[in-house]
């Protein structure tokens, strides 16, 4: 991997010299349009950057405080920006760019913002520590209060200095002859052009995803050997190079599904190609150094303003990425159901590019798709299953088929997995599992499963007579959801914390968990907790009964939770949103003898499980994989 | 012969002959009227007793005064059901009367009765189409479904008849004639395979029986005599425990009909099997039905002699065919449709006491070893993979 990404940082420079002199010429007639353009792009700087908690993205911390080495420079450079001008402000703004340069303007505005942000920081220290004071910072950006990135959290003088510096930016940079200021103005011009061009054409130009994620993998290593002075022209140039990397390149790139994140070299790597700047939590737990885990809300409205930059990227698929990223979307079904219509979005909009076969370029825009989700979120196995399925389909597709009659046949295809695998298996696990509800039982259910709610509005319907628990937990509460919607329903609900399982499960018949996921040795993927509800469970000898659907099984197997998790926002363990008398952590947050751990699942051993209720049928857990077998064959059949 | 199946007695009822069954304690042959009434028909018995105790009663010719009271009140509180008027009698053809028939054989299972009684409704029917001779088998199916709905081994022979028999791509031929001698050809199969597992499962479980072992059974069941009688044909040397089976006394016969193979034998009461477990080095006992779990529904005492064994890390091995093997999944014993059976208690029992008369029960497949089936010698967990196999 190393070596053969380290030549492609060499030759880069070459290409992009070849860019350069040939673009620049025919973008320089139109000197006029960044003017407009600046302007229009002016407001979502004041609407986007101080209605998020957002932080620079270039400031990505590594993975531990001790192993940076792009961080110093970077802040040198910033440090070093701080010190000349005004004018070099802009001029170090400017820099910045090719993190996303061929774009529209409100991302490379607020993106200069953002650079100058951090500035005073930068220039408090010397350039040594600032990896360090960087990292410190951005994990302590709620606590402290500098919630917004922006020009608020500066100094008064220093940013109206720099908004005026914004407004008429392509004068001053016309006064100057410095051939990197000349080509940051090309540059302007060149992604209003582009644009203009995607507002005019409602289409998404087949501009490719790894263009942008490969500039700014290169800014930052490019960044790394050079000055100042020589790091601006050579961060300014990879940009000029359009469409170079191609989807393929991004999905080799692409993140594995289940990085190992203590890797610390796969992890600078995969920083760099990340669209997705997310911040990452500093005091990690030691046991789960391999999960990713970053700052929760620190990065959407970053993504928010990269929406009209990342011009590969289908904006459903966007769309749906920012959804998973700021939790509006959640649950394995729904995620799923997301992903799948954005791809048929995608589907629907394809068209296949000259000289390029609709099987392989499909699949690789789909797998740049899926790169920028995991990005987001960590992919959930029902959502894996469906990708493999929707890819396993383009695969298949017969080579004889037109254009046209491929994208229907995939966008029936799909529509057919979303009936069959997850709206048709619930009403059948629903038929299943209301036979297993009887008068008078006191169902207990942990969370909000929403096969598990199916349920027991089936059974409701049915008019037997049940009682249920909903047992919940800090931080997110789903349970109050599920029993806002069974109370509504009139049915019978008691509600209470995990804590006090022990206590109630003892009235308790049986007990209906959802799950994530079922791995092929029995083990219950699920929602943190679920473990701990099913052994108290089968301590008390009451039968507990997972819902959840076949597609969502997999044929890994995993014998604890430590080893593929995904991590929370430690955040939202740490605080009681809205009872400032019990933030006993308050001010805690940064101190390193301090760890948060929000694990988001846990494995339960299938000893705990009396019954997985799928769609086909219920069975014991030992029978997973038989099921997964069958599954899958009928994936690779049909 | 002791083990003459229930459609002797059943259709001697019919013939309006009363009989007197030879292991009946001096009670008296219930009016035939009633029990032909009983069991002729084709919906599931209103009464208390389960259609599937009368049919293992029948089947072990134990039929107690307290059952016969029962049977009679029962068909006396619903007097004016008239059963004879039932659509299968108008039809040339009946499955239920084939079913009987079939059942007459000695030894022959009810399922592979069943089974039997199915593979005639297509060599008897005059459908023109696949899909004709599908709806014709279901409706069949269903009806023998209907005779006894407590019976685990005839729904699950049924429907595994049905998938055998249906699913196959045989199906594709054009002709309708070759196809459909080519499901009766599936279906005899089927009949044939059924009727050797028995003796398959007795091979099979050979290996297990070891020179000098004790052998705890409950209950009577054929497979389990079909083990037992091989062993001791292969001049195995063992002891068998029986239990005493009650309270239909099944345990009884089986010690006789061992000590009629002079198999050493020694009779426990029921409630001696953890006192006894110690010298017992495998519990044998099989299996009314095999649910998806892998667990198995038994004569009652199964679960209670399994938790001793499991307790006593003793091996528990249940000899099953497959067509006993049934899409259900308990979660406990509540949890099955229980089939009552009247209980003899030698002293009066007050009518303020209730009594627990279920006839079976469910044992969780941890406490099961091995199952003997003719597919072979399976873990508990393996029901299911062969289940979803054959039904999905």
């Amino acid at each position: 991997m190393e070596s053969r990404r380290n030549p492609r940082a060499v030759v880069d420079p070459k290409v992009r010299q070849v860019g350069f002199f040939t673009s620049s010429q025919p973008d320089s007639t139109q000197q006029q349009q960044p003017d407009p353009i600046a302007s229009v792009s002016s407001p979502p700087v004041s609407t986007i950057s101080p209605s998020g908690n957002s932080l620079s993205p270039v400031m990505i911390p590594p993975p531990r405080h001790n192993s940076s080495d792009t961080f110093p420079l970077r802040g040198a450079a910033a440090a070093a920006a701080s010190a000349v001008s005004p004018s070099s402000f802009s001029y170090s703004s400017r820099r910045d760019f090719p993190d996303g340069s061929m774009t529209a303007s409100p991302g490379r505005v607020s993106r200069g913002s953002f650079v100058k942000s951090y500035v005073p920081v930068a220039s408090s220290l010397p350039g040594v520590g600032i990896d360090s004071m960087a990292a410190a910072k951005s994990s302590s950006v709620p606590a402290t209060g500098l919630t917004t990135v922006s020009v608020v959290n500066m100094p008064p003088g220093l940013s109206e200095e720099v908004q005026s510096d914004q407004k008429n930016n392509s004068k001053s940079l016309k006064e100057k002859t410095t051939k990197a200021e000349r080509r940051a103005l090309q540059e302007a011009q060149r992604a209003a052009k582009a644009a203009a061009k995607a507002e005019g054409g409602g289409k998404v130009p087949p501009v490719t995803l790894g263009s942008v994620a490969g500039t700014s993998v290169k800014a930052a290593k490019t960044a790394k050997p050079t000055s100042q002075k020589n790091d601006v022209v050579v961060a300014a140039g990879p940009s000029e190079k359009k469409g170079g990397p191609s989807e393929k390149d991004r999905k080799k790139d692409a993140p594995h599904p289940r990085m190992q994140y203590d890797d610390e070299s796969r992890v600078v790597k995969a920083k760099r190609r990340a669209v997705v700047k997310q911040t990452e939590a500093k005091n990690r737990v030691e046991l789960f150094r391999h999960l990713p885990q970053y700052e929760h809300g620190t990065q959407l409205p970053d993504l928010e303003t990269k929406f009209f930059q990342l011009d590969p990227m289908h904006p459903a698929v966007y769309k749906v990425g920012l959804q998973y990223l700021s939790g509006d979307i959640a649950g394995g079904n729904a995620r799923c159901i997301a992903m799948l219509q954005a791809f048929q979005e995608v589907v629907k909009d394809y068209s296949t590019p000259p000289e390029k076969t609709l099987n392989r370029d499909m699949t690789a825009k789909i797998s740049s798709y899926v790169s920028f989700l995991i990005e987001c979120r960590p992919l959930s196995v029902s959502m894996g299953n469906a990708i493999r399925f929707v890819k396993n389909r383009i695969a298949k597709l017969p080579i004889t088929l037109s254009e046209s009659e491929a994208k229907a046949a995939l966008q029936s295809d799909i529509e057919t997995f979303i009936n069959e695998k997850i709206i048709v298996a619930d009403n059948v696990i629903v038929k299943h599992a209301v036979t297993k509800i009887r008068d008078g039982d006191v169902l207990l259910t942990y969370g909000s499963p929403t096969a598990v709610e199916m349920v027991l509005l089936r059974a409701h319907e049915l008019r037997k007579k049940f009682r249920v628990l909903v047992v919940d937990s800090r931080p997110k509460l789903e349970g109050q959801l599920l029993l806002r919607r069974l109370i509504k329903r009139g049915i019978n609900c008691t509600y209470t914390h995990i804590n006090a399982i022990s206590y109630i499960m003892h009235e308790v018949t049986k007990v209906f968990l959802g799950a994530s996921s079922v791995l092929s040795n029995g083990t219950v993927y699920s929602r943190v907790g679920t473990a701990c509800v099913a052994m108290v469970a089968n301590a008390f000898r009451v039968p507990v009964l997972v819902c959840c659907e076949a597609y969502k099984f997999h044929e890994r197997v995993q014998l604890d939770s430590i080893c593929s998790n995904e991590l929370g926002d430690p955040n939202a363990i740490s605080k009681v949103r809205g009872r400032e008398d019990i933030n006993y952590l308050d001010g805690l947050t940064n101190n390193t003898n301090l760890q948060f751990l929000n694990l988001m699942y846990d494995a339960t051993p299938s000893d705990y499980i009396s019954m997985i209720i799928t769609d086909y049928g219920m069975v014991p857990p030992t029978s997973v994989p038989v099921i997964v077998r069958e599954y899958q064959k009928e994936h690779v059949l049909v | 012969m002791l083990r003459s199946s229930a459609s002797f007695i059943l259709d001697k009822h019919l013939n309006n002959k009363p009989i007197s069954i030879t292991h009946s304690i001096d009670s008296p042959p219930p009016p035939s009227t009633s029990m032909a009434d009983e069991n002729s028909n084709p919906n599931p018995n209103p009464n208390p007793i389960s259609a599937y105790y009368q049919t293992r009663a029948a089947h072990h010719g134990i039929v107690t005064s307290g059952w016969l009271e029962q049977a009679q009140a029962a068909v006396r509180r619903y007097p004016d059901h008239d059963y004879s008027s039932s659509p299968d009698s108008r039809r040339p053809f009946s499955v239920i009367e084939e079913f009987n028939n079939w059942r007459q054989q000695p030894d022959l299972a009810e399922a592979v009765a069943a089974i039997r009684a199915l593979a005639a409704v297509i060599r008897a029917s005059e459908a023109t189409t696949m899909m004709e001779l599908e709806i014709e088998l279901k409706k069949a199916s269903d009806t023998l479904k209907a005779w006894d709905t407590t019976s685990i081994s005839l729904t699950a022979g049924c429907d595994l008849f049905m998938r055998y028999v249906t699913r196959t791509s045989a199906l594709e031929f054009e002709d309708f004639n070759s196809a459909k001698s080519r499901v009766l050809e599936r279906a005899e199969k089927f009949g044939e395979i059924s009727c050797k597992a028995r003796r398959m499962i007795a091979m099979l479980s050979q290996d297990f029986i070891f020179d000098g072992c004790t052998i705890l059974v409950h209950g009577f069941s054929r497979v389990v005599f079909e083990i037992l009688k091989t062993a001791a044909q292969n001049k195995k040397l063992f002891r068998v425990l029986c239990t005493e089976g009650r309270p239909d006394k099944t345990g009884v016969m089986l010690a006789n009909e061992l000590a009629k193979l002079d198999v050493p034998v020694k009779l426990l009461i029921d409630s001696a099997v953890a006192y006894s477990m110690d010298e017992v080095d495998m519990v044998f006992v099989g299996a009314d039905g095999v649910v998806e779990s892998g667990g198995i529904i038994n004569m009652m005492g199964t679960y209670q002699i399994a938790l001793v064994a499991h307790g006593m890390n003793k091996p528990v091995y249940v000899a099953a065919e497959s067509y006993k093997f049934a899409r259900l999944y308990p979660l406990d014993q509540k949890d099955l449709e229980p089939a009552l059976r009247p209980i003899d208690f030698d002293v009066p029992v007050l009518p303020k006491v209730d009594v627990e008369r279920s006839a079976r029960d469910y044992t969780p497949p941890q406490y099961l070893t091995l199952l003997f089936t003719d597919l072979g010698v399976l873990t508990p967990s393996v029901v299911s993979d062969e289940l979803i196999q054959l039904y999905l």
